[in-house]
């Protein structure tokens, strides 16, 4: 039945048949533009054209990319994009790598990060970050929340510390679970509590922006619903930018998704534009599940 | 993105093959509700009882197309959470198939009103006039399945821009049947009939306009179902 008209869909749908708005998306040059909404009208952070090497190799192709206020923001790509070198510009986590070169202009609410007076320990603490792998130090409960408040001095007693670690542990959606194993080690959780610790340590501190890089990669299902929820409460008072493997997450977890590919940053815009229509090819293909 | 919308090509060969199987379903389903609208035209106008009969029946063909597709699409958004241009599809054919399930009840509608018109001695009084209107409102739902066939937003806008003329068609369709009523009240029962399946024809057009505003979403990402034909043209054309 039909076949005359099945044979057209199928010839439709292989390649393209709308003679309309005619436009290249299919390879992206060295000069190119970003499409969508790099820039907002409130940002947190802001960084302008970008540029990262790893000795010879050019990591990161002039990026510019503001991070709104108390959004969270996803970072989607293939593997080796760019996405996670660019997070880690974010708080100069790529200063510690020696090969590892950084260009270009970073705005923390209008002030340069990059400055030469800029105190990277302080940066860390305004601009904390969450690994995929849990990584608790080899400490009770109770000390790795209080570790970065000690070193950073907000804490002037016992109480105030105690209030900060309940606190801190409270927002990161874990402390009736563990409240009564505070002395015990933090490596004795499972992985879900050991990522929900690391945010509690994260935010002790009282961070502005969360940087977390596949925070749920290593984690079950019911693990990774409770980070994202934490993530939706955890947005009313921080900025947070996730890098993410997994397109579901980003589309739940974001208001806005950039879409890196090569290095370069195609697509920005709102995530749920970016996830019904894409206006680059490269981040349909991607989203969509074509790339070889 | 319209002149790149692909429905193949993704890494999983068992995802292409899924999605073109529902592509290629909902056309086998709207071949079929052509072909049961023309019937029902035919047996009305030439006043076929068999024919009519024939339409009236074949409904469950097409109902029972609209549940397996239905049921495809289900299965496609719970295992591939379907993204962008596939969302889009998936989305577009689940509205798409309900819209063609009503057609298919309209033309049934029509296949019962022609058995009771089969001995009707006034037809020439509606053959003319009905004519008109059953042509034009199969042209557009060819046009509407073709559009879809292609992706084709142009072919697309164009039908909608259509209906304003079967309107006036079926308004006129009206007037005469009205004065045939004053004329000779005798055909009342009879002219009321015609009008239901003018009717239903008047709501087949409307149907395909919805299957045309699918299309543009589905190529486009716009939503025009409440737009005038006038705005549509102005955006999409």
């Amino acid at each position: 039945m039909d076949t005359g008209r099945q044979q057209e869909a199928a010839a439709a749908g292989a390649q393209a048949r709308e003679p309309l708005d005619i436009r290249d998306h299919g390879s992206v040059g060295d000069a190119y533009q970003t499409i969508g909404a790099p820039f907002v009208d409130d940002a947190k952070m802001s960084a302008r054209h970008v540029n990262v090497y790893y000795g010879e190799k050019h990591a990161i192709t002039d990026v510019s990319l503001d991070i709104g206020r108390n959004e969270v923001i996803a970072m989607i790509g293939p593997s080796g994009c760019g996405k996670s070198t660019f997070l880690r510009t974010l708080n100069r986590m790529n200063d510690i790598i020696p090969i590892c070169r950084v260009e270009g202009q970073f705005y923390l609410d209008g002030e340069d990060i990059y400055s030469q007076d800029q105190d990277t320990v302080l940066l860390r603490a305004r601009v904390g970050m969450v690994f995929q792998k849990p990584n608790p130090f080899p400490k009770s409960i109770y000390e790795n929340v209080a570790y970065g408040p000690r070193i950073h001095g907000l804490a002037h007693n016992k109480a105030e510390m105690d209030e900060i670690v309940e606190s801190s542990l409270r927002r990161a959606g874990l402390f009736e679970e563990v409240k009564d194993q505070l002395d015990k080690p933090g490596t004795g959780l499972s992985g879900g509590q050991q990522q929900r610790l690391c945010i509690a340590r994260a935010i002790a501190v009282s961070p502005e922006v969360i940087l977390m890089d596949e925070p749920c990669s290593a984690l079950d299902p019911i693990a990774t619903a409770r980070i994202e929820e934490l993530i939706d409460e955890l947005k009313d008072n921080y900025t947070i930018a996730i890098v993410t493997h997994s397109m579901q997450q980003a589309a739940r977890v974001s208001q806005r998704t950039a879409y890196f590919h090569l290095g370069k940053l195609i697509e920005v815009g709102d995530t749920k534009q970016i996830f019904t229509m894409p206006e680059h090819e490269l981040t349909e293909n991607y989203i969509t599940g074509r790339f070889g | 993105m319209d002149n790149n919308m692909k429905l193949d090509e993704h890494t999983s060969q068992r995802y292409n093959a899924e999605l073109e199987a529902v592509r290629n379903r909902v056309l086998t389903m709207g071949g079929l509700v052509e072909k049961q609208c023309r019937q029902a035209l035919q047996a009305l106008l030439k006043g076929d009882a068999e024919l009519a009969s024939e339409v009236d029946g074949a409904d469950y063909e097409v109902n029972d197309l609209e549940i397996e597709i239905s049921d495809r699409c289900t299965e496609i958004l719970a295992r591939r959470q379907p993204a962008a241009g596939d969302l889009r599809m998936i989305v577009a054919v689940i509205r798409m198939v309900s819209n063609l399930e009503r057609i298919g009840d309209e033309a049934a509608k029509i296949g019962r009103k022609a058995r009771k018109l089969a001995d009707a001695r006034d037809r020439q009084a509606y053959a003319g006039e009905s004519v008109h209107l059953g042509e034009g409102v199969l042209q557009m739902l060819h046009g509407a399945l073709d559009a879809f066939a292609r992706l084709d937003v142009q072919a697309a806008v164009e039908i909608i821009s259509r209906d304003l003329e079967i309107d006036r068609e079926f308004k006129s369709l009206n007037r005469l049947l009205i004065s045939h009523m004053m004329e000779q009240p005798q055909r009342v029962k009879n002219m009321l009939r015609v009008n239901s399946c003018a009717r239903a024809l008047e709501r087949i057009g409307d149907h395909a306009v919805n299957l045309c505003e699918e299309v543009v979403y589905l190529v486009r990402g716009a939503d025009v179902r409440h737009l005038s034909a006038e705005e549509i043209k102005r955006h999409h054309q």
